[in-house]
């Protein structure tokens, strides 16, 4: 009989493999290159406490975990650029900062060309060791900087493109964007007349133009699945030319949503097929993180104040319908639901 | 400071924004008692041991469990395991094998020798402990750790009480329960055996004890009047199990029905099957739900050919032919006489319709108060007679081995108390780590391992063990399906999920702390701790 865990590495912590397995942040018996970035009392804290994101913001906890995973990455030689938005509000009030990375901050709409300015700038003084990301809110990916983003995709510039998605523009007062999803009530987009909130058919689908521009990598991400999310980045600094990543950060305060729910959105958000899991390489799909426990979109509705005109005795249970029909067009469209269930013990 | 028209703020770093003022509520780290832990009548710290077998530190693990409980072999087979049927886990998947993992400790203590922690140094006092059975070995071990001198004394020639004469061999091997009585009496016992005692007080007199704890156990099956013929075979199952424990079994014939649908009955019936009887059958007056036995007994017994007469009663029985009366359930679940009657050839008829306590020992001690048939006792298993103690079946209780088990160690407590003039405050219990507390969406899939169980043939006619133990990786795959209900396990996610990286990592075995300067209250952490093990409290404003 043997007294030794199987082949565990050096034991800091007292998880069981059984308990969590991969799922959660840490585990003791995952080999040291299998564990987060996060389970670490020495990951960077790119973004440092203090800073005045509402409680349980989705970006705060995006942004760290996406730095923090390019800095291990990068052996800590990055330099992030930033797009006016939530993040960067919230992150430095002038002149007291949040950041222990060098960050750099310019206007709304043109991070993807400051960053490629910064990526050619390292290139010419021979410090191509220093990796550049730029990250932005969906505002300044999908809408106002969309147009330099793209730019920089087609010259296929050498920076990892970060887009923190919480669908709307939320330090300014909730309006609506390009990436906000049907049916949701914003300051913009209020609930009357027969189609209440946002209307269908509209916004834009940006991992998928990121892919129609053959780029190098194109993943989405969540707050929810760290394991995923870090891998990812991993992947991307990994990789030169233009990458994008597409990070689902879920708002609270633009939602209407508990503070603790962050999270838990965004668990939702995955396992009803509404935003979908993948990864791309030059245009097409590599990988997919299946749904490990289905749920159908009204779990994921209720839980926001900004669908409550939905659901309940007096919903619309049409929309809703029309909510669900998205979530299985998109099961359907990158396989999340496989024959083989699968209990996501494999990654 | 003078500062820059419209600049508020001096340069440097937001930690010098304390964000911790804007929250109203704040989280904090709790235990909580597991249900396992909650649910065992022997007290035992069950996530305690599976925590240290988690890491196949099995010695450790082993240490953890007897400190509640000397008789780990024997529970990890006899026990009917209330903590899995309290398991969070099984409604996840399925519960943790639990009882297993304990007979597998259990058994590796035996085959490596490990040895019980040495007894405290002599107090220099004396405890007569009546009854060898669970309870008085239990209550042996605890009073011999606490540094007390201890007579057991037992009526039969052998120690174990009903473990060895109530519990049939195929689900108690005998080697084992001599390994883990030999343990307890190699701690410095006084062992008497063949000797019943007659009076309490007497006996506590004349050996100058300075306390007394009595677990006579309920050793009488009791007798219902059914007419029978001079030539009816008629045996009560308590002294039929001990017969055949004795190696002295009773003919009873090919066709034996037994009468009672306790526990018992179901061990007459299968020991009665291995002893050739073609036909055993169980008469029970209610149905199979509201049957007492344990559904997994029942279920090992009908695969070994036992069969079972629900809602019958046995009217009479004139040697050949047992003549029994069917029954039905009425309103209130009580059954009611049918009238219609049926007879089954039988050749003899065993009574399993519960045990009565020997209680004439007590006679001279006034002032214990007997009720219902057993002695009436405080939380501290005292009588009302002053330094005797009572515990196991001859006190109020569900009258199972564990239970028994339990009552030992309280007892030796109490009576451990009693002698230093103290008072054995209960001690204080976290609240239950209930499901609806845990996250389970972080606990990876891991379907529970059973227990190989021998050939139903093969069990039929012998009396070996029935239900096998787990191999080494079972066991160890089956102690890592324990979700940590309640007990921070240290899985990292509160450090992970902190947006405002609020959460201080205090490095194995420390735990975590929250710095409350930063931390807004926003309660991802609770929402994400898998096992539940943060509360969010109101802030103090």
């Amino acid at each position: 009989m043997s007294h030794d865990p199987t082949d565990a590495p050096a034991l800091d912590q007292r998880v069981h493999f059984y308990q969590v397995g991969s799922f959660a942040v840490g585990n003791r018996l995952l080999n040291a290159d299998d564990r987060t970035v996060q389970s670490s009392a020495q990951r960077t804290n790119s973004i440092d406490s203090g800073h005045r994101a509402c409680q349980g913001c989705g970006e705060a906890l995006g942004a760290r975990y996406a730095l923090d995973a390019a800095m291990r990455a990068t052996n800590g030689r990055l330099l992030a650029v930033n797009a006016t938005g939530c993040l960067e509000v919230f992150s430095t009030p002038y002149p007291e900062t949040s950041w222990r990375i060098p960050w750099l901050h310019s206007l709304f709409g043109n991070a993807p060309a400051v960053a490629t300015g910064v990526s050619a700038a390292m290139r010419v003084k021979g410090r191509e060791d220093v990796r550049v990301v730029a990250q932005a809110g969906d505002g300044g990916t999908v809408d106002i900087g969309f147009g330099t983003l793209s730019g920089m995709f087609e010259r296929n510039d050498d920076v990892l493109f970060i887009c923190y998605d919480n669908e709307g523009y939320m330090n300014t007062g909730v309006q609506r964007s390009a990436a906000t999803p049907p049916a949701a009530r914003t300051a913009t987009t209020d609930v009357v007349g027969d189609e209440p909130g946002n209307p269908f058919g509209q916004g834009k689908d940006l991992p998928r133009i990121a892919m129609a521009h053959d780029i190098p990598y194109v993943a989405t991400a969540t707050v929810a699945d760290l394991h995923d999310l870090e891998r990812k980045v991993e992947r991307a600094m990994s990789l030169r030319g233009a990458r994008y990543l597409h990070v689902f950060v879920p708002c609270p305060l633009g939602w209407g949503a508990a503070s603790n729910e962050t999270i838990h959105l965004a668990r939702l958000a995955q396992s009803t097929g509404l935003f979908p899991v993948f990864e791309a390489e030059r245009g097409v799909v590599t990988n997919v993180l299946p749904i490990r426990r289905w749920s159908p979109v009204e779990e994921y509705l209720t839980l926001q104040r900004r669908y409550a005109h939905l659901v309940g005795p007096r919903g619309r249970p049409d929309i809703v319908a029309r909510l669900q029909a998205i979530a299985d067009a998109n099961v359907v469209r990158y396989g999340l639901l496989p024959d083989e269930r699968n209990d996501g013990e494999d990654d | 400071m003078e500062r820059p028209f419209a600049i508020t703020l001096d340069v440097g770093s937001s930690r010098a924004n304390h964000t911790g003022s804007w929250r109203v509520e704040r989280p904090v780290y709790v235990d909580r008692l597991p249900p396992c832990n909650d649910a065992c009548p022997a007290g035992e710290n069950i996530q305690g041991w599976l925590y240290e077998a988690e890491s196949g530190g099995y010695e450790a693990a082993w240490r953890v469990l007897v400190e509640d409980n000397p008789l780990p072999a024997i529970m990890g087979r006899v026990c009917f395991h209330p903590c899995e049927t309290s398991c969070n886990r099984a409604q996840v998947d399925e519960a943790v094998g639990i009882n297993a993992v304990e007979r597998f400790l259990g058994d590796a203590a035996i085959e490596h020798g490990w040895s019980l922690p040495a007894p405290a140094p002599d107090t220099g006092r004396r405890v007569l402990v009546i009854g060898a059975g669970p309870a008085g070995l239990s209550a042996t071990y605890h009073l011999r750790r606490l540094g007390h001198a201890v007579r057991l004394v037992d009526g039969a020639p052998r120690l174990g009480g009903m473990l060895r004469y109530g519990i049939p061999a195929y689900r108690l091997p005998r080697a084992v329960l001599d390994a883990e009585i030999a343990r307890i009496v190699d701690l410095g016992v006084e062992v008497v055996v063949d000797h019943s005692v007659r009076d309490v007080e007497a006996e506590r007199r004349d050996g100058a004890f300075d306390a007394v704890f009595l677990a006579v156990g309920a050793q009488i099956g009791r007798r219902v009047n059914i007419p029978a013929g001079d030539s009816a075979k008629v045996i009560d199952a308590v002294s039929f199990l001990h017969r055949v424990a004795d190696d002295d079994p009773p003919m009873l014939g090919r066709r034996v029905v037994v009468y009672g649908g306790g526990d018992t009955a179901l061990d007459a019936a299968r020991t009665a099957r291995r002893l050739g009887a073609t036909e055993a059958v169980i008469v029970y007056r209610r149905n199979r739900d509201r049957m007492p036995a344990h559904a997994e007994e029942v279920e090992q017994a009908l695969g070994e050919g036992v069969s079972v007469r629900w809602l019958a009663t046995v009217d009479r029985f004139d040697g050949e032919r047992l003549v029994i009366e069917k029954m039905r359930l009425n309103a209130e679940g009580f059954p009611e006489s049918t009238g219609e009657f049926e007879e089954l050839d039988t050749d003899a008829l065993v009574l399993a319709l519960g045990q009565d306590t020997d209680l004439s020992l007590l006679e001279g001690n006034a002032n214990v108060e007997v009720r219902d048939g057993v002695v009436q006792v405080t939380p501290t298993m005292m009588t009302h007679e002053r330094g005797v103690f009572a515990g196991g079946d001859a006190a109020p209780s569900d009258r199972t081995a564990t239970v028994a088990v339990g009552h030992g160690k309280r007892a030796a407590r109490g009576i451990d108390a009693y002698l230093r003039g103290a008072t054995d405050a209960p001690r204080e219990r976290h609240g239950v780590a209930t499901v609806d507390r845990l996250n389970t969406w972080y606990y990876a899939d891991a379907p529970r391992t059973r227990r190989p169980e021998l050939e139903r043939v093969r069990r039929q006619t012998n009396f070996e063990e029935v239900v096998g133990g787990l191999t080494e990786q079972n066991a160890l795959f089956e102690a890592r399906r324990c979700l940590s209900c309640g007990n921070c396990f240290e899985c990292d996610n509160c450090f992970g999920v902190c947006p405002d990286n609020a959460v201080v990592k205090l490095g194995a075995g420390q735990r975590y702390e929250f710095n409350y300067d930063f931390c807004k209250g926003c309660g991802i952490c609770v929402r994400e701790c898998p096992c539940g093990a943060i509360e969010m409290v109101p802030e103090r404003i």
